[in-house]
């Protein structure tokens, strides 16, 4: 009976030691453990916390919010005493996340490779200076990568994501009612949702520019006037040393005329043409040229040299494409064809240098491979049409073998019309 | 054909007839070999071998290391690298972004496209430029004195 | 020549030889319609050699089907040649074919003994037809892929089984590379095995039986023996004559339309305007075209194929059904068939025109 009893006591014993053991592991949360139950404002932080990233590196509420979460009782985990902070201000945020976002020895412990000048940034941008001069409702850390359920800027579910931050930006931007009292225009996301860059963002191309591309995300501000080139220069790097080696250069940096954009626009980038060029009514140079004068006649080159590649292009591809229809082989034309292509390509870039004869250069390049593989495309047609004469040439031989096959039937036949009978 | 005709034939033309069937003969056997050498020219294999066959991308010495060759693959061309270390890789040599013809640098050790200034990395991915997608990547195998470009399931 | 022949002789006798030495044909003012079965069986011979040359190059799987047919027509020496030769030789087959049928119809060669030559016959332009159309898949262009989905998409019209047929013949619900493998088994080994019985049948059949006399030309001269001549070499001769026609009309057709390669199919893309299936089905999908949605109690496609499947199978035994030599519906059969044939030739115009 003893021993049953003593048995029975080290079972208890061992077994209150082993859940002991087990509730040290995860670090004690009774913030959220109470808060998960309740509903609304006091309930949701708490549930979409558990997915949050840093919950899933073992941060709790507290890490913010302050207090004591091994404590069970309410009123003594969430005193002052206990450095409970509750909600912080929005003024408050960027600091708040700076204590361990500016701290490299600490962040190198979770993320390494994950920068931490970001409060640095955010004081040089627009939205950092205004707060810091009393204005709580410019965006802080928390308006971008969300409260409770932040993600890394990978996730596609992160406000930040590149594909989500159009969005993000426009929340405040495209609000017309917000944005009032800044007095700056909040039409940014409409134009930019009709841009090149945006139909190749929604393509699925994550390296397509953004608003943080060209306005910086932490350290957002709006481009210069002087730095605008350099901000599209990153990407389209010909572009911009082409531009330098042009006449405009010079002329717009002393009247203050933005480069890129005087042409391009700077929201609503649209697919470019070759009709902004030249003397039409598109033309883009004619806004500030006429057509006589010295720009307008190199407008008129350029216009000329790229619609007349791109004309003999497609002549040169149709070609080949009915040859290809019709069985015969053109893969020689078509690597000739792509060549050409190139050419175009380049010479649209070229056009940067408002050089006539430059571009002229390239699209006479061009002329020649195309006109190659149209002559290609021809032979292979040509090729075509030997065949079928050759065919058609068969029949001779044909008709030769038909006629003397009946002139022998009817001399086997001719000696007597009974004759063939006989046999039977 | 011939014989047929001489060994029923009547005596009556003998010389018009034999004519006619020499006539007749020849022609058939004429358009018979004509049947048959379409027939055994098509029976042998063609110069380019099989479809989608692997392609000679270059003799094994022809590229130093740290060079490269664009070489011609069907319809599009083909970037063939030898490595610093002397291995060689392919990849396809069509940008992503509208289909230029990529070149390798040297002084780089990066794939280039002169278009825009798209640049590739030795892996075939974007290292920064326009191009939105990596370069595809080809099986390289060396088969005696030649080096074989094929697309494998390797990408 | 004389050694070869006492050397066969010596084992298999002289039976057969004398037979096709002393076989003689009817000659007569109809004697002309004889030489279409010669040339159709010519131009099948033309059809087992190109295919069989085809096949050495032929990839039968959606991504290199086209690629293959491709390579024959580009890569391959001749290669257009023989593909050539094999699509239009198929058309002028069945075009043959169709005459033969026809023919042997309005002659009534069909009469005792012969109704089975006539069913096996028969038989065989359907085994022809299914040739033609699993063929014009094969090479999967955009034209073959479209106008095989709307072939196979009648097929589920047939009453009860319907859905399982379209199921079996497209290899799944939708035209796939499961339709191309199984159209191409049906092609090379399905259909070659079925035609190479059954045209042994019929060759056989012809032969033991010998050529039918039309009754129009019995009747002429009741008292004397119709004329003949000797198969070796009159009818011979004239067969070959025949043949060398049928090449030059290949030759000319492929000269004058050449069997282009096409655009590779792409099963996602929208059906384009104007699909048509091959010439000798146009008949039947302009009839299909035409019918009413509904048909008394039945959709108006349903009754069509059960129509259509009726029909075949009454042509196939009208030996059986045309008993009556004498008599006022003696007739009865050559109108049907000048009806049937009216019908089929403004049919196929108006699909043809629209």
């Amino acid at each position: 009976m003893i021993l049953r009893l003593l048995a029975m006591l080290v079972m208890v014993l061992s077994g209150a030691a082993a859940a002991a053991a087990q509730q040290a592991a995860p670090p004690v949360d009774n913030c959220r453990t109470c808060h998960a139950q309740l509903d609304g404002k006091l309930g949701e932080p708490a549930q979409q916390f558990a997915d949050d990233v840093h919950a899933t590196r073992g941060f709790t509420c507290a890490n913010c919010h302050g207090g004591d979460p091994r404590e069970e009782d309410m009123e003594k985990s969430m005193s002052r005493t206990r450095g409970f902070r509750g909600a912080p201000k929005r003024s408050e945020i960027p600091q708040l996340c700076a204590k361990c976002h500016s701290d490299g020895a600490f962040m190198r412990a979770y993320n390494p490779s994950l920068r931490t000048d970001q409060l640095a940034q955010y004081q040089t941008s627009v939205h950092g200076k205004r707060l810091s001069s009393g204005d709580a409702r410019v965006a802080v850390c928390s308006d971008c990568h969300g409260v409770h359920k932040i993600r890394p800027a990978s996730s596609p579910i992160s406000n930040v994501h590149p594909q989500q931050i159009p969005n993000t930006c426009g929340r405040c931007h495209a609000d017309a009612g917000y944005m009032k009292p800044y007095k700056i225009r909040t039409d940014q996301l409409l134009s930019y949702q009709a841009s090149v860059h945006f139909d190749k963002l929604k393509g699925g191309d994550l390296a397509a520019p953004t608003c943080v591309t060209c306005h910086g995300n932490h350290g957002a501000t709006p481009p210069g006037v002087t730095s605008v080139e350099r901000v599209c220069g990153t990407c389209h790097v010909f572009q911009e040393q082409l531009f330098d080696q042009s006449p405009h250069k010079d002329a717009w940096a002393k009247t203050k005329i933005p480069s890129c954009l005087t042409c391009h626009g700077n929201h609503a980038i649209k697919h470019t043409s070759d009709t902004m060029v030249g003397t039409g009514k598109e033309s883009i140079c004619m806004t500030c040229h006429v057509e006589g004068d010295n720009g307008g006649k190199a407008a008129g080159r350029i216009y000329t040299a790229l619609t007349g590649l791109d004309a003999s292009l497609g002549e040169a591809l149709s070609v080949v494409d009915t040859a290809e229809r019709k069985g015969m082989e053109v893969g020689e034309a078509r690597v000739t064809l792509s060549a050409a292509r190139e050419k175009l390509i380049k010479a649209r870039v070229d056009l940067h240098t408002m050089d006539g004869a430059r571009v002229e250069e390239t699209t006479k390049a061009g002329e020649k491979l195309s006109k190659q593989a149209n002559q290609d495309g021809v032979q292979a047609l040509a090729e075509y049409t030997f065949r079928r004469k050759g065919l058609a040439l068969s029949l001779l031989v044909i008709a030769f073998v038909v006629v003397c096959l009946w002139l022998l039937i009817r001399n086997l036949e001719r000696p007597a019309a009974g004759e063939e009978t006989e046999r039977t | 054909m011939e014989k047929t005709v001489s060994g029923n034939g009547q005596p009556e033309q003998p010389g018009r007839r034999r004519m006619l069937g020499f006539l007749v003969g020849s022609g058939v056997m004429a358009s018979l070999a004509s049947f048959v050498y379409p027939i055994l020219r098509f029976v042998l294999p063609p110069q380019s071998g099989e479809l989608d066959a692997d392609t000679v991308a270059a003799k094994a010495n022809e590229l130093a290391a740290n060079a490269a060759k664009i070489f011609r693959m069907g319809n599009r061309p083909g970037i063939l690298i030898r490595m610093v270390d002397g291995t060689y890789r392919a990849f396809a040599a069509v940008c992503t972004h509208l289909n230029c013809t990529v070149q390798y640098r040297q002084s780089e050790h990066d794939i280039w496209c002169a278009c825009h200034n798209g640049v590739y990395n030795l892996q075939g991915g974007v290292v920064s430029g326009p191009p939105p997608k990596a370069l595809e990547q080809f099986e390289v195998h060396t088969r005696g004195q030649e080096i074989i470009v094929s697309k494998g399931s390797r990408s | 020549m004389r050694l070869l022949k006492s050397w066969y002789e010596e084992r298999f006798g002289t039976e057969l030889l004398s037979f096709l030495w002393h076989k003689q044909v009817p000659r007569h003012r109809h004697t002309i319609w004889y030489y279409l079965g010669g040339m159709t069986l010519f131009l099948f011979s033309v059809q087992v050699v190109t295919g069989i040359l085809l096949l050495l190059y032929y990839r039968p799987s959606p991504g290199e089907a086209f690629e293959s047919v491709q390579f024959i027509m580009t890569k391959v020496q001749f290669g257009w040649l023989i593909r050539g030769i094999h699509s239009w030789s198929a058309n002028l087959l069945i075009f043959t074919a169709m005459l033969h049928m026809f023919s042997a119809f309005f002659l009534k060669s069909y009469r005792q003994p012969r109704e089975l030559t006539w069913v096996t016959g028969c038989a065989l332009f359907f085994l022809f037809l299914g040739f033609g159309f699993s063929g014009y898949l094969l090479p999967w262009n955009e034209l073959a892929f479209f106008a095989t989905k709307v072939g196979t998409q009648m097929m589920a019209a047939v009453p009860l089984i319907g859905k399982w047929l379209l199921t079996f013949f497209r290899g799944g619900e939708e035209v796939t590379g499961a339709t191309l493998t199984r159209f191409f088994g049906f092609h090379v080994a399905i259909f070659p095995l079925l035609t190479t019985a059954v045209l042994g049948a019929h060759l056989f059949l012809v032969q033991y039986f010998g050529m039918s006399v039309p009754p129009s030309v019995e009747r002429g001269q009741p008292d004397k023996p119709v004329p003949t001549y000797a198969f070796i070499p009159n009818f011979l001769l004239r067969d070959v004559m025949g043949w060398y026609i049928a090449l030059g009309v290949l030759a000319a057709l492929a000269a004058i339309f050449p069997w282009e390669l096409g655009v590779k199919a792409d099963p996602f893309a929208p059906t384009p305007a104007g699909i048509k299936p091959e010439w000798y089905f146009l008949f039947l999908f302009q009839t299909l075209k035409l019918i009413p949605g509904r048909v008394v109690f039945i959709e108006g496609e349903q009754f069509g194929v059960l129509a259509f499947g009726l029909g075949a199978l009454l042509w196939m035994i009208v030996p059986f059904l045309d008993r009556k030599q004498e008599g006022p519906l003696r007739r009865l059969p050559a109108v049907a068939g000048a009806v049937i044939v009216a019908y089929i030739l403004v049919m196929t115009l108006w699909a043809w025109r629209s």
